[in-house]
């Protein structure tokens, strides 16, 4: 492959020299708290919500039940960062440092193409974002948190926070106290958003835990895709990710959500993710985790109203020391109420992948309907996979498919693609890009070209 | 074009192949013919390298005057050397183009190959449908060879073994799968390994082998097809 094409020194780390117009002391405490809140010059309930947060945070145990967390320590992480005095508008307008690791993971160069609106986090908050016009002639919010909340603090009062509540789980509540940037996105009734939002988010100092915050509002009859795609460099000592992401879909709406997750291995990803569907509302997680050391993340569906509609589409690749559990929830509570799950994970040189996933049909959500399929592959005998499917079906008349399949790559495959001169490292990539396929393909282009690169360059290492 | 010496192979510590020495030669089609188990399918697999099948330290396999023994399989298919599989497996999200594109990548445009691609499948009376499905998945006996046909001409290669490629074919497959490799066969060798004369009616092979017990026990030209179908092996076994 020519290296214009895989352009991807960030794998190995890189960063630019930080400089900060603020940054909190290392640790938590109420104090970090306040000060986060005042500086961002919130409202009262906003600041009582984080201090409520905070409280539950800090007597909320770690979860014990999946990836081992027992390495992060909250005292060693900086809690708010702020890297440069106000927002600007234009892409000339940023700090040269900035651009210059927005140029290595191609914003601009993304954006000239086709992207509806960038809101591209740098640390933690919003420094640049276009918003295209045809949004905002529709009516169409989109914008950072912080922003939202400034100028539409009636619209971010009512949602923030209903979908996962501070109490959710002590992640939940550590964003809940702390959070900083995210994505605030609010479509009318009946607005179709025909290009994809999207927003590119990046941790760039060390130790420094990223807490965004996204809350996306879908009135009646509306369509809006999100597409986050997230990269990190390299540091020495852990970071911690720490995102919750809230979706409320109304009657009739659709929104899809995309996920292109790279974050560096030395990264605990452990995001909160959930949608409120209602009444023939459909909402669609496309989730691809490949970096990160440790990622705890399941996409969950609370279909609420009759005719409600959750999908979950998730890749999750794990090398050398890495862990990723990842799955979804579909959470039945409506009649009519329709769900599918498909899971591809792979594991090599080591790594581990688990599905979790937790499907829950509660009495008189008749004719519910269920598939669930996930399909693990193994690429060496060092790597490992694992299947925890929890199933709670209280109500009869439904109708529920489930399948799992653990798969290895076989060396007759692989002796197919030699007898065509194809090597094993390439043909490994194609096999998996296949295995992956049904993912990919309902991710936009760019992003399932990058996919597919980030697998093939992950793969490269696994022979010899 | 393609020697083989003093060839003895085994598969998990099992002798198979018995000391073969035979000369493939350009421009000439060869069928080789033999009951089950007689060594036909462990002959392509090691012409091929398939890593299963161990050569003996004094057995070699050379390609047009290369010792190609030790190389790997795909080292040899860049070489030249084609196997078209008795039972093509199928390759899930992978189609026939994304293996082509990858196989070709840096010695044929993309664009020109799906337009080759496109090409054969009409002339192959291939589904076009079939093209955008995962490879040889749900697909009928014939159009799975006709798909190994499709890439033996887009490598180019210059050595060609069909394993069984008339089983699981209908009769117009058949025909048109004969028709197709006779107007290949040019400057090339063709090795065509059956059970059956059902093939050779519609390519008449150059010369015939016969192996038996992982032995070429006898070698004529396409007469001997002929009175195999009639007669069987019988007259070979010792």
């Amino acid at each position: 492959m020519k290296n214009t094409d895989l352009n991807f020194e960030y794998k190995y780390g890189f960063s630019m020299p930080e400089k900060h117009v603020f940054k909190s002391r290392k640790g938590i405490d109420e104090d970090v708290v306040r000060q986060i809140s005042s500086l961002k010059k919130e409202p009262s309930w906003m600041t009582a919500f984080r201090l409520k947060a905070y409280k539950v945070f800090r007597n909320k145990q770690m979860p014990v039940w999946g990836a081992d967390l027992s390495k992060i320590d909250f005292n060693d992480i900086y809690y708010y960062i702020k890297p440069t005095e106000k927002q600007v508008n234009s892409w000339e307008d940023l700090p040269k440092e900035i651009k210059d690791t927005y140029d290595k993971i191609g914003v601009p160069e993304a954006e000239k193409k086709f992207l509806a609106g960038v809101s591209a986090q740098y640390e933690s908050e919003v420094v640049y974002e276009s918003i295209q016009k045809e949004l905002t002639r529709q009516g169409v919010i989109f914008c950072d948190m912080d922003t939202g909340l400034r100028k539409y603090p009636e619209i971010v009062k009512k949602y923030f926070g209903t979908v996962i509540s501070l109490y959710d789980n002590k992640f939940a509540s550590l964003n809940s106290s702390v959070w900083s940037g995210g994505s605030f996105v609010y479509v009318p009734n009946g607005v179709k958003v025909t290009l994809p939002l999207q927003a590119y988010f990046r941790i760039n100092a060390q130790n420094f835990g990223q807490f965004e915050r996204t809350l996306i509002i879908a009135e009646e009859d509306s369509f809006v895709h999100y597409v986050e795609g997230c990269t990190a460099p390299i540091y020495t000592t852990s970071s911690l990710h720490a995102a919750v992401v809230e979706i409320i879909v109304k009657k009739n709406a659709r929104v899809r959500y995309t996920t292109v997750q790279n974050w560096s291995k030395n990264v605990y990803n452990l995001v909160t993710k959930r949608s409120k569907v209602y009444e023939n509302g459909v909402m669609e997680w496309v989730d691809c985790n490949i970096g990160s050391g440790v990622t705890m993340k399941y996409p969950s569906c609370y279909l609420v109203g009759d005719g409600a509609r959750g999908e979950v589409l998730s890749i999750a690749y794990a090398g050398d020391s890495q862990h990723q559990d990842a799955g979804a929830k579909m959470i039945h509570l409506a009649p009519n109420t329709t769900s599918r799950i498909i899971s591809k994970s792979i594991s090599s040189k080591g790594g581990r992948t688990s599905y979790r996933g937790l499907v829950q049909v509660s009495p008189g959500a008749k004719n519910a309907k269920v598939y669930v399929t996930c399909d693990a592959l193994i690429i060496d005998e060092k790597s490992r996979s694992d299947t925890y499917p929890d199933m709670r079906i209280k109500e009869k008349e439904v109708d529920i498919q489930h399948e799992a399949t653990v798969e290895k790559l076989g060396e007759e495959k692989l002796f197919y693609l030699a007898s065509r001169g194809i090597n094993k490292t390439e043909a490994e990539g194609l096999l998996v890009n296949g295995f992956i396929d049904p993912v990919t393909k309902e991710i936009p282009l760019e992003y399932s070209i990058e996919l597919n690169r980030l697998i093939n360059l992950e793969m490269e290492g696994s022979v010899g | 074009m393609l020697v083989l010496k003093n060839l003895t192979v085994s598969a998990s510590n099992k002798v198979i192949l018995k000391n073969l020495n035979f000369e493939f030669k350009k421009n000439k089609v060869y069928a080789i013919m033999g009951p089950n188990g007689s060594g036909k399918s462990t002959l392509a697999y090691a012409i091929s390298g398939h890593p299963a099948y161990r050569l003996d330290k004094d057995a070699k396999i050379i390609f047009n005057k290369n010792d190609i023994s030790a190389l790997p399989p795909d080292k040899r298919a860049k070489q030249g050397v084609f196997l078209s599989f008795q039972t093509p497996l199928s390759l899930s999200g992978v189609t026939v183009f994304q293996l082509l594109r990858l196989a070709l990548s840096g010695i044929k445009d993309p664009l020109i190959v799906k337009q080759e691609i496109d090409r054969l499948a009409k002339k192959l009376h291939i589904k076009e449908e079939l093209l955008s499905r995962s490879l040889n998945d749900n697909a009928s006996g014939g159009e799975k060879k006709k798909l190994e046909l499709i890439q033996a001409v887009l490598l180019d290669p210059k050595f060609l073994i069909f394993d069984e490629i008339d089983t699981g074919v209908d009769i117009d497959a058949l025909k048109a799968i004969a028709k197709f490799l006779d107007g290949f066969k040019k400057e090339r060798t063709i090795v065509l390994i059956t059970h059956y004369n059902r093939i050779l009616k519609y390519i008449k092979p150059d010369r015939v082998l016969v192996m038996l017990g992982g032995r070429i026990v006898k070698e004529g030209d396409y007469r001997l097809a002929e009175f195999i179908e009639k007669n069987g092996y019988e007259k070979y076994r010792s």
